[in-house]
């Protein structure tokens, strides 16, 4: 592997900052609740998939589950509060917003009582009113629509902000261009976070642009911007609500860069014979979000051993009780893929050769 | 009761929703002081205000994803594309989000995407396209294209209050060109999905919409003097959906069609209609359903060129009055 432009991985984990006083004891009980929903989720995810009741790809957010959960908890959260939009690994954002694993499990079995009815895949749905909005495959196509979900709150004096992710590889596409752009021009409330994980599929950053930095791009778009620890929780919390705060004051669009590293392949079927061996060792072993947060919260003394292991087991039991929900529920009524493409008329035709 | 030129009578529907609904807004590319290219949003500015006529940057993309955006919040935006040649730059936007939304996700995306189109006016490649066709191919999208004054006004008043994404095609060379006497204090909305006749006929039908409505109608004018042929001429009005019934309709009562598109010919719609004539009415059909065309070249700038690339109404003429011979 030749030498990599930005190592990633040589970046030290940032000093231990102060717990952040804004958050209190049972938030961050309910932080650490929501990594440990996500990672045991994702395993559930692939004893299934293993079983094939996974129907389509796998994509895991092993390395990910502190930015996701971290940014999603600075929003405000509840019925039509603010909105984020998250990628395939944004499982724990999603989570955080209010989606339930159950919800999960359904669309990833494309069952008939998935959020979207077996249409769509993984995470790949949305509840506006809870306030998230599924992506599309095509990437950077979220930053308009969020732009335009911004715009509006804007344009009706809603003080609510928008939340959008967007890989290091998605910041190559025109979309991505074009909505920061425009977003950045209207002074949209709209939070970006960035996140360098060091592979977009197989291709690592420096493929992908020339700057060593994220962040370096929002000097074209005059966007603020800063980079963080993204496997720092508490960093990634920080800088979120920063941001929001600013956003929510009418202050504009603001990125994040969080430098995370995706220690899974793209998806399941992706052994990753690209990544360094000893690269995905290191991250496991110095760098893992979730480990790095209980030790914090352990020498903080917030919380004890037991409290931590009292919530795995709830985890356990609520991911158990979400499985047998769902693994077993039929899959949709083949019928049922014609009505919804518009309102009017309410259902496409049945083929001619399908009466016969 | 006054005369409107087509383009009046757009900016009157326009005009008119804006004031019947708060959630209506305009984006688009020098659609504010400017007034748009072609001045449709001409005074907009200044009595809705910069909220609610937006500049955008050069983003055609960014245009459509924003406008998505703000209609899954509730509004009701109109993304004008300065010339509808640059609709290509939002094929993405158009085709993956925003007309799967309410199908894979239940989103309801009430937006209406509008620009010139069409040719005839030298406008080159790309000042002169008809995008249809790439268009009718996708699922979730509607497709209106106006001919007529009224229709140009009562399709973007129902095109807004569609409840899913309208592509809202408006001629250029009809803009000043076409005058209609339209009623003042009065709701004129045409329905979605309607086509309208606009020549009554017992001979042959031409099926046809936009700007060679008017060519298929000067023609049909000249083959009653010359031939005394008695052709009718149906205006779509909608391509997507299509008015099956009305094109059933006429092809039982004169049973031989010609189809006329300015478009380019192959995937062009013309051939989608002969498809489902050869369905639904192959019993009616006394002869062959021919199409005339612009040519399947790239639209060239030069007078000489255009004029030969696309339908003239002469060649209307000597095509239907071949079919009426068969």
């Amino acid at each position: 592997m030749a030498s990599r432009a930005a190592p990633v991985s040589s970046i030290p984990p940032t000093q231990p900052t102060a717990l952040p006083a804004a958050l209190s004891r049972d938030q961050l009980v309910e932080i650490y609740y929501y990594l440990r929903l996500t990672r045991t989720l994702e395993d559930r995810l692939v004893a299934l998939y293993r079983q094939s009741k996974v129907i389509g790809g796998l994509f895991r957010s092993l390395g990910q589950e502190g930015e996701s959960v971290a940014s999603a908890y600075a929003l405000a959260r509840g019925r039509h509060q603010d909105i984020l939009s998250p990628l395939i690994r944004n499982l724990g954002a999603l989570l955080v917003m209010g989606a339930k694993p159950v919800e999960i499990l359904r669309q990833y079995m494309a069952k008939a009582d998935s959020p979207t009815h077996g249409r769509e895949m993984n995470v790949h749905f949305n509840d506006l009113e809870k306030g998230y909005l599924g992506q599309i495959s095509h990437l950077g196509d979220m930053i308009p629509v969020m732009a335009g979900i911004t715009l509006t709150f804007k344009l009706r004096g809603e003080p609510r902000v928008g939340l959008v992710y967007i890989g290091d590889g998605g910041t190559s596409t025109g979309t991505f261009h074009e909505g920061l752009n425009f977003a950045a021009v209207q002074h949209c409330p709209l939070v970006v976070i960035g996140e360098y994980n060091s592979w977009a599929y197989s291709t690592p950053p420096e493929k992908q642009f020339a700057v060593r930095d994220l962040a370096e791009k929002m000097k074209g778009y005059g966007i603020p911007a800063v980079t963080v620890d993204g496997n720092d929780v508490f960093a990634v919390y920080a800088a979120t609500r920063f941001a929001v705060d600013r956003a929510r004051r009418g202050k504009g669009v603001h990125f994040i860069e969080v430098k995370t590293y995706r220690r899974k392949g793209h998806a399941e079927h992706d052994d990753q014979h690209y990544v360094p061996k000893d690269e995905l060792e290191r991250w496991a072993r110095d760098n893992d979000p979730v480990d790095r947060y209980v030790q914090r919260l352990l020498e903080s003394e917030t919380v004890t051993e037991a409290d931590l292991k009292d919530i795995d087991d709830r985890v356990r039991v609520e991911i158990d009780q979400a499985t047998d929900a769902s693994a077993d529920a039929p899959l949709p009524e083949p019928e049922t893929a014609l009505p919804g493409v518009f309102v009017d008329p309410p259902a496409a035709d049945r083929l001619w050769f399908r009466t016969l | 009761m006054p005369e409107v030129t087509f383009l009046e009578a757009l900016r009157q529907g326009l005009w008119e929703e804006m004031e019947r609904d708060e959630r209506v807004f305009i984006l688009g590319e020098d659609v504010g002081i400017y007034g748009g290219a072609f001045k449709v949003t001409d005074g907009f500015v200044k009595r809705f205000g910069e909220a609610r006529v937006i500049d955008t940057p050069i983003s055609e993309a960014a245009i459509v994803g924003a406008a998505a955006g703000a209609a899954h919040m509730g509004m009701r935006p109109v993304a004008e594309m300065q010339f509808i040649d640059f609709i290509s730059c939002a094929y993405d936007m158009l085709t993956n989000y925003v007309a799967t939304a309410r199908y894979r996700a239940g989103l309801s995306t009430p937006i209406v995407v509008r620009g010139p189109c069409g040719g005839y006016v030298r406008g080159g490649p790309f000042h002169s396209q008809n995008p249809e066709a790439a268009f009718f191919h996708t699922p979730g999208l509607k497709i209106v294209y106006p001919a007529t004054a009224r229709d140009a006004k009562g399709l973007i008043k129902a095109s807004i209050r569609d409840e899913d994404p309208v592509l809202y095609l408006e001629h250029k060379w009809l803009y000043r060109r076409i005058r209609e006497q339209l009623p003042e204090g009065e709701e004129i909305l045409t329905p979605i999905g309607q086509a309208r006749l606009a020549r009554e006929g017992r001979d042959l039908s031409i099926v046809t919409y936009g700007a060679t409505l008017w060519k298929s109608l000067e023609a049909a004018e000249q083959l009653d003097k010359d031939d005394g042929l008695s052709v009718e001429v149906l205006d779509l009005r909608t391509l997507l959906p299509l008015d099956d019934a009305a094109i059933m309709q006429t092809v039982k009562k004169t049973n031989k069609v010609l189809i006329v598109h300015e478009d380019t010919r192959t995937g062009g719609l013309a051939g989608e209609i002969t498809a489902r004539i050869n369905e639904r009415a192959f019993e009616w059909l006394d002869g062959p359903i021919m199409r005339v065309t612009a040519h399947d070249v790239p639209l060239p700038y030069a007078p000489t060129l255009e004029d030969y690339v696309l339908p003239q109404t002469d060649d209307i003429v000597k095509a239907a009055r071949w079919l009426a011979n068969y």
